[in-house]
């Protein structure tokens, strides 16, 4: 303390150059933080492009070789002499039929859940159900795969889903929907897989958004004589509306892309059934399967399938972008 | 530039270094890395040398050997001569293996029913699709078989397994020749695919009335029944260790180039008809003579001490005859000095 006050008059005389350092210091430090943010910004890019490209080279052959009827054709030999035939078609059709029940699934009950533990459950329950839910994240896929494969599927084929054959039998597109024989192996099994897979993203992230309401609000609802019912509809989920999406959106990129549970489950086989107890595949099953036994045009076809996920996850999600401007346009924010 | 240089050249000497140590080190096929691996503890124990098997896939191995990364890679299906001389590699026989069809149906023993190639293939093609088809009946007139559907189970994943089953298939069904083929992964026309041997396993010992495809190990450890089969001198024969060896004993190796043999459908009234010989891929001049050296040393102790422990894996050893001929081949063809 005393040497500062002895000191304050040099201080003082230093001062102006002093400043022109430190603010040169800052000014450097200012931008040292801007380029690395910027930089890390531009490596996403930059991977991005070089996993586009590297995808592309990788898949020139298949590309030259089956063009644009890659897409339609359902027909999957790789053995076919004397080149193979190699159609995408059934394992696009497996991928999207597998995500869409597995949505169909994941987001009414992960909202659900979301919505009991923050406006409903009482608060002992509450922190061992989120931890609960957050553990089925955790859980590694090869776990869910192996669950259902020796504990689900045998459960499904012998009491689910002979009952659902039975229910619907003579009732017309819905007995070829649920049509037998069943199976221990199938799309339905798969894509109960991903609901449970893909239910921690949409419960963890719901649970969170809701919690951001403000409680005057909803408080204010109640006070105009809402029901709960009433105050969730009209009050947290509309002030939520983006968060949730986000979450469904995150949930539905998982269950595009999960590989090694599908693997398991889904009976890999390249066909396209109108029922949704036949077996059949997707994308990311269909590479893990093949690919390391794999060569040439076989090998360059399952490349080729990989950039089609690639586009296919990135359309989706610039879907989900469109929806939410549209979204904010109609909210007026 | 330079200072990226000598890092590099770093690098080269620690990797050359670690060569030196005498570790082998090969990639490939899964089907044989039980007893590769229980053949490298067993060698490090009696010579201090150790021995690094990746199972990647016998595709993954072939493109790992031609890159030069490992001093031997590993193989279920066979390289034809023209791609060996094209790469400069030596290919030979290993160990074998053999491949049994599996059922799960309700009141039949192991070895009870018989089936034969063609009737295996119509099944496979979807063409047989009950048990009590006649085609069934007519190869088993005293067996009871339910009139309920065939699930057919076979291999999700690109297999050599599946490669055998399949060459198999196709000498067997001039249909499955022409509509299916022979590959590692094929267009399997029904069925349900599941991962591994030990996922066909599952799914046969599950499901009721399925019938799969896996190798003679996981049948036997997984205690499922196993079907006969009529080989082509038109015999019933059970597999055993004592029908696989005569598939091998009986095969032409000699006149093979490249040991360029599929042990399906081999001559011989015992013979077994689907078994398959998993493949060793060598350079003829490898750029790490020392490593290529022990690496011959390692088989030669295989084929020499190896055997009873393949058996205890339910792995069938190469005849004397073929070691004998391998052991030639080396000879002539693998530069190590």
């Amino acid at each position: 303390m005393t040497d500062l006050a002895v000191n304050a008059g040099q201080i003082a005389d230093a001062a102006p150059y002093d400043r022109a350092r430190a603010l040169k210091a800052f000014k450097f430090g200012d931008n040292l933080f801007y380029w690395v943010t910027r930089l890390s910004a531009l490596s996403v890019l930059l991977i991005l492009g070089g996993i586009i490209i590297s995808l592309i080279i990788g898949a020139w052959p298949a590309i030259q070789a089956f063009g644009p009827s890659f897409l339609w054709t359902s027909r999957w030999a790789p053995s076919a002499s004397p080149e193979p035939v190699l159609g995408a078609l059934a394992p696009i059709y497996g991928t999207l039929i597998t995500s869409a029940i597995a949505m169909a699934i994941a987001v009414p009950v992960g909202i659900g859940i979301a919505i009991f533990l923050t406006e409903l459950c009482p608060q002992r329950l509450r922190q061992p159900i989120s931890i609960a839910i957050e553990l089925l994240a955790g859980i590694p896929s090869i776990i869910y795969g192996m669950w259902g494969f020796f504990v689900l599927g045998p459960f499904l084929a012998n009491t689910f889903q002979p009952f659902m054959i039975n229910l619907f039998d003579g009732v017309p597109i819905l007995q070829d929907i649920f049509a037998g024989p069943p199976g221990y192996l199938s799309l339905f099994n798969a894509a109960l897989i991903l609901a449970i897979m893909v239910l921690p993203f949409i419960t963890a992230i719901s649970r969170d958004v809701f919690t951001t309401v403000p409680p005057v609000l909803k408080e204010a609802a109640y006070g105009v004589g809402c029901t709960t019912w009433e105050v969730v509809r009209k009050v947290v989920i509309p002030y939520t509306r983006v968060g949730v999406i986000g979450g469904v959106m995150l949930a539905l990129g998982r269950a595009l892309g999960e590989t090694m549970a599908v693997t398991f489950i889904i009976g890999n086989a390249f066909k396209i059934s109108p029922s949704v107890f036949a077996p059949g595949t997707t994308i990311s099953a269909a590479i893990a399967s093949e690919f390391a036994e794999s060569d040439g045009l076989h090998q360059s076809g399952l490349i080729l399938l990989g950039l089609l996920l690639f586009v296919l996850t990135f359309f989706v999600l610039a879907v989900a972008r469109l929806m939410l401007m549209r979204l904010h346009k109609k909210a007026g924010v | 530039m330079k200072f990226f240089k000598s890092i590099v050249a770093a690098g080269l000497v620690a990797a050359s270094t670690s060569a030196f140590a005498a570790d082998i080190t090969g990639a490939g096929a899964t089907f044989p890395f039980p007893v590769y691996s229980k053949w490298a503890d067993a060698y490090k124990k009696e010579t201090g040398n150790g021995l690094n098997y990746q199972s990647i896939g016998s595709g993954a191995g072939i493109k790992q050997i031609q890159a030069k990364t490992v001093t031997f890679g590993a193989t279920d299906a066979p390289l034809k001569a023209e791609q060996l001389e094209k790469d400069g590699l030596v290919q030979w026989p290993m160990v074998m293996g053999a491949i049994v069809p599996v059922i799960n149906v309700e009141g039949i023993k192991p070895g009870e029913l018989v089936l034969d190639g063609p009737t295996l293939a119509n099944i496979y093609l979807g063409v047989v699709k009950k048990w009590d088809d006649e085609a069934i009946k007519k190869l088993n007139p005293s067996l009871k078989l339910p009139s309920t559907a065939i699930a057919v189970v076979r291999r999700s994943d690109g297999s050599g397994t599946t490669f055998n089953f399949t060459d198999y298939l196709s000498k067997a069904s001039a249909d499955w020749k022409t509509k299916v083929g022979v590959n590692t992964a094929v267009e399997w026309p029904v069925g349900v695919g599941a991962k591994g041997n030990e996922g066909v396993a599952a799914n046969v010992g599950q499901t009721k009335n399925s019938i799969g495809y896996v190798e003679y190990a996981y049948a036997k450890q997984n205690k499922l029944t196993y079907t006969a089969l009529i080989n082509k001198a038109g015999k019933p024969v059970q597999p055993t260790i004592e029908t696989f060896q005569s598939a091998a004993a009986n095969a032409n190796w000699e006149s093979a180039p490249g040991y360029y043999v599929i042990l399906t459908e081999q001559p011989g009234d015992k013979s077994w008809p689907i078994t398959a010989a998993t493949f060793i891929l060598m350079h003829k001049a490898p750029t790490d003579k020392a490593a290529a050296a022990e690496a011959l040393k390692f088989f030669t102790w295989a084929f020499e001490k190896g055997g009873k422990m393949a058996e205890d894996l339910d792995y069938i050893p190469m005849p004397p005859n073929v070691v004998d001929l391998i052991k030639k081949t080396w000879k002539a063809d693998v530069k190590t000095m």
